[in-house]
């Protein structure tokens, strides 16, 4: 039988159903990103996602956390008896900007295939390559759930002062996340923080929030050429090298000498070690570069004056003392040519360098 | 619809780096198929008083559109500020100047419709092959005053220009033969650039517009209306989330050498073949349902091409107009004169020579460069191949297939090999080098 079809009606319908379907997303807030292709259909990948330039990079920058941890190796692979696992948390120098996956730190201490307390030392590249303390607390968190036996965590001055906490997007874009820290481990964090990107109910719909849902599908769909080509970044053919001449500036964000445990988000810190718990984590105060060019009196590199950063490797040395923490200061084991784009960014040789003055101490950290 | 066309091709006409190009070039086009309708339009048609109205209209909405160069805020049809105005003055004068020459004529010669064809095919070799396209932007660019420092073949790219083309050819020819419907100059810059199947066709016979454009229109019906918008949300949802997803892990340039697998470069491989397909006949979709919208039934461009059984049928059902197109102005002309020699050559050497070409042109179409002409020849030495394989085996594959299952087996394996010979064939299309694309089958047959 033929029914006269009204197109009012379906129009109507049709939007009816739509909004529908949109306020359900936005009361919901289903948790997609724990599905993932990622260590199922193709293998997972070796460092967390993130890239600017997607198209060259297979790879692209997102905010869900539980999307970026489906995707990590990590969250495919069960844990052997014979596994002593290692996380590394830090910057884009852990991350491994310009590094293939298999030069970054992990990928070298891998390599190395080192023997821990009779076990076989596995380690994970958890870095992502922007600099707050907070963010790592946050990646920590996740992190902690994978069973593991020993963290490093690897900073620099940068990722402390107080306005970088929350400003970096990943953190800026996990409220929710970071005010559970702030309950749980004491994290602390304004209540009014302006930095977080609050969504409110109509952003919170499928039409509202669809970069996020568009990232998610992106995601997998890029699993595609990362398994096909192992490629997670752009390389480029050049590239600058960091900065060796400075003017005479001695400026370091809005502080002034002398600096002081006030002047810094020392408060992360003990959140992150409160969030490991039992296990064992080594604080690394990670290699830079110490440039000997114009004013190199003044700046060690373009980040840091001489006066910040060697008050800063004071303040870390007493606060490791004080709180008993297995502090390591690597601030100045790679010469200056082991450096790339930037003071933190280290060659595969100098990662090679970093993973063998660390081997000894992942030894010695073993439960 | 000739105003939303006009309008239309300067806001789809993307940015160039050349100063004025993004503007003149669609003036560029209005220009051609106003002459090439005057050479080809009847005495009695051209001399009608709202001809002369409907210029005067177009012309007002080129100049409307020029004049948004003084208010910013109305500059959206335009990928740039446009020019000054002098410059779109002087074409119009010199483009009626020349319609005045031409109607002094007392009569037209056919001379002008040869014209008429050789400057539109030499305009479209002026695009397509790389070397004289360099020529060209380094022309334009001394022409607008510019350094000649970063000229590239890339700085002019005229939108829409091939299926123009093949929309001007179609008409000179169909005069010369005596076919040509008579139309206004509306209709004709109408058919020409009708917005929807402006830059990706599909490629319309003008009497079968005209039937549509002339019709009264009936109000839009709940049946067109919903048949109409089914179509476009098909293509919508083909172009911009199947075909745009697939474009992320399709074979290209970069790719192509970074992929070490056979397994994942099969995979790549069916992905760009996937791609291409879903991104074009989204494309058609969408143009089909918004011409449905607007009372045009433009003809069809693909009949699940990749379901072929063999590669034939495959052409017969792959971007459907251009194949057409190319039968109807290319491959029975030429059959026809090979069949009236004296001393015809040989049937299979007839199939192997208009395949090869007929395929070759279509790969010229594309792009006259290395990786295309090895496309159409890959596609026609195939075609050439079926035809032979087909005459030799055809009575052996009848009384062989008897059942049911047995014809399934025999079409099911012409789908899968049709579609992969022509997956194959598309590594040539996608790649620039033919080196590169000589790799990648390498690769795909696990020689690496």
């Amino acid at each position: 039988m033929n029914q006269e079809i009204k197109p009012l009606n379906v129009l109507i319908k049709g939007l009816f159903l739509f909004a529908l379907f949109n306020l359900v997303i936005a009361a919901w807030q289903p948790s997609v990103g724990q599905f993932s292709l990622y260590n199922v259909l193709y293998p997972g990948r070796e460092r967390l996602p993130f890239g600017e330039n997607p198209k060259q990079s297979y790879n692209l920058s997102l905010f869900d956390l539980n999307a970026m941890f489906a995707s990590h190796v990590i969250a495919g692979t069960p844990k052997a008896d014979d596994e002593f696992r290692i996380v590394i948390v830090g910057d884009s120098s852990v991350w491994g900007t310009l590094l293939k996956p298999e030069e970054t730190l992990a990928g070298q201490l891998n390599t190395d295939h080192l023997n821990a307390c009779e076990k076989n030392v596995r380690a994970y590249n958890l870095g992502y390559p922007t600099i707050s303390l907070t963010k790592d607390v946050m990646l920590l968190s996740y992190a902690k759930q994978y069973d593991l036996d020993l963290v490093i965590w690897m900073t620099t001055l940068d990722a402390f002062p107080l306005e970088k906490q929350t400003s970096t997007p990943l953190v800026a874009n996990n409220e929710e996340k970071v005010r559970e820290l702030a309950t749980s481990y004491g994290l602390r964090v304004d209540a009014d923080d302006p930095n977080f990107e609050v969504k409110n109910f109509w952003q919170k719909t499928f039409v509202g929030d669809r970069r996020a849902w568009a990232d998610f599908f992106r995601l997998q769909i890029y699993g595609v050429m990362w398994s096909a080509t192992g490629i997670d970044q752009f390389y480029p053919a050049e590239y600058e090298k960091a900065q060796t001449d400075f003017e005479t500036d001695e400026s370091y964000h809005d502080l002034t000498a002398p600096l002081t445990e006030d002047d810094l988000a020392i408060n992360a810190l003990d959140a992150g070690f409160r969030v490991v718990g039992e296990t064992p984590m080594l604080l690394v105060n990670e290699p830079m570069l110490i440039s000997s060019g114009a004013n190199s009196d003044i700046r060690y590199n373009f980040f840091y004056p001489r006066w910040a950063y060697d008050d800063y490797r004071d303040i870390m040395s007493s606060l490791s003392e004080r709180n008993d923490w297995t502090y390591v200061d690597l601030w100045d084991i790679v010469p200056a040519n082991e450096f790339t784009n930037s003071a933190i960014h280290l060659t595969p040789a100098g990662e090679n360098l970093l993973a063998e003055n660390l081997a000894p101490y992942i030894l010695e950290n073993c439960k | 619809m000739l105003i939303a066309s006009v309008i239309v091709i300067f806001w789809l006409q993307p940015a160039l780096p050349i100063r004025g190009a993004d503007f003149f070039t669609p003036i560029a086009t209005l220009v051609l198929v106003v002459l090439t309708w005057f050479i080809t339009a009847d005495d009695e048609t051209r001399k009608q008083r709202k001809n002369y109205i409907i210029l005067a209209i177009v012309a007002g909405i080129v100049l409307l559109l020029n004049l948004t160069r003084f208010i910013p805020q109305l500059q959206i049809f335009t990928a740039s500020r446009p020019p000054q105005l002098e410059t779109t003055l002087l074409i119009f004068l010199i483009t009626g100047l020349t319609l005045t020459a031409l109607s002094r004529l007392t009569r037209f010669s056919a001379s002008f419709l040869t014209v008429g064809l050789v400057l539109t095919i030499g305009l479209f070799l002026l695009i397509k092959i790389p070397a004289l396209s360099f020529w060209l932007s380094s022309f334009l660019r001394t022409l607008s005053g510019q350094s000649l420092t970063n000229v590239s073949i890339n700085d002019f790219r005229w939108l829409g220009f091939s299926y123009v083309a093949f929309r001007l050819i179609h008409t000179i020819r169909d005069k010369q033969s005596g076919r040509f419907p008579s139309v206004d100059v509306g209709e004709f810059i109408t058919y020409v650039i009708f917005f929807p199947a402006f830059t990706a066709g599909p490629i319309d016979r003008l009497e079968r517009f005209i039937k549509d454009l002339r019709a009264p229109f009936a109000g839009l019906t709940f049946e067109t209306f919903y048949s109409a918008g089914q179509r476009l949300l098909l293509g919508l949802f083909k172009k911009f989330v199947i075909a745009d997803a697939l474009a992320l892990i399709a074979l290209n340039d970069s790719n192509a050498t970074q992929v070490a697998s056979t397994l994942w470069m099969w995979v790549i491989v069916y992905a760009y073949a996937f791609q291409i397909y879903f991104d074009f006949s989204g494309y058609t979709d969408i143009a089909l349902g918004i011409a449905q919208l607007l009372g045009i039934k433009l003809p069809e461009n693909f009949a699940s091409p990749y379901l072929k059984p063999n590669l034939t049928q495959f052409w017969n059902n792959w971007h459907m107009t251009l194949t057409q197109w190319f039968r109807a102005y290319f491959f029975n002309p030429i059959t026809r004169w090979l069949r009236s020699w004296e001393k015809p050559i040989s049937i299979p050497m007839m199939i192997l020579f208009t395949q090869v070409a007929t395929m070759l042109l279509i790969g010229f179409w594309h792009g006259v460069t290395w990786n295309f002409t090895l496309w159409g020849l890959w596609h026609g030495l195939g075609l050439f191949i079926h035809n032979r394989w087909n005459d030799a085996t055809k009575a052996k594959s009848a009384a062989w297939a008897t059942t049911p299952t047995k014809l399934a087996i025999l079409n099911i394996s012409g789908i899968l090999l049709t579609f992969h010979f022509v997956a194959i064939g598309w590594i040539f299309f996608a790649l620039s080098s033919p080196a590169v694309s000589w790799q990648v089958i390498l690769k795909l047959f696990g020689v690496h």
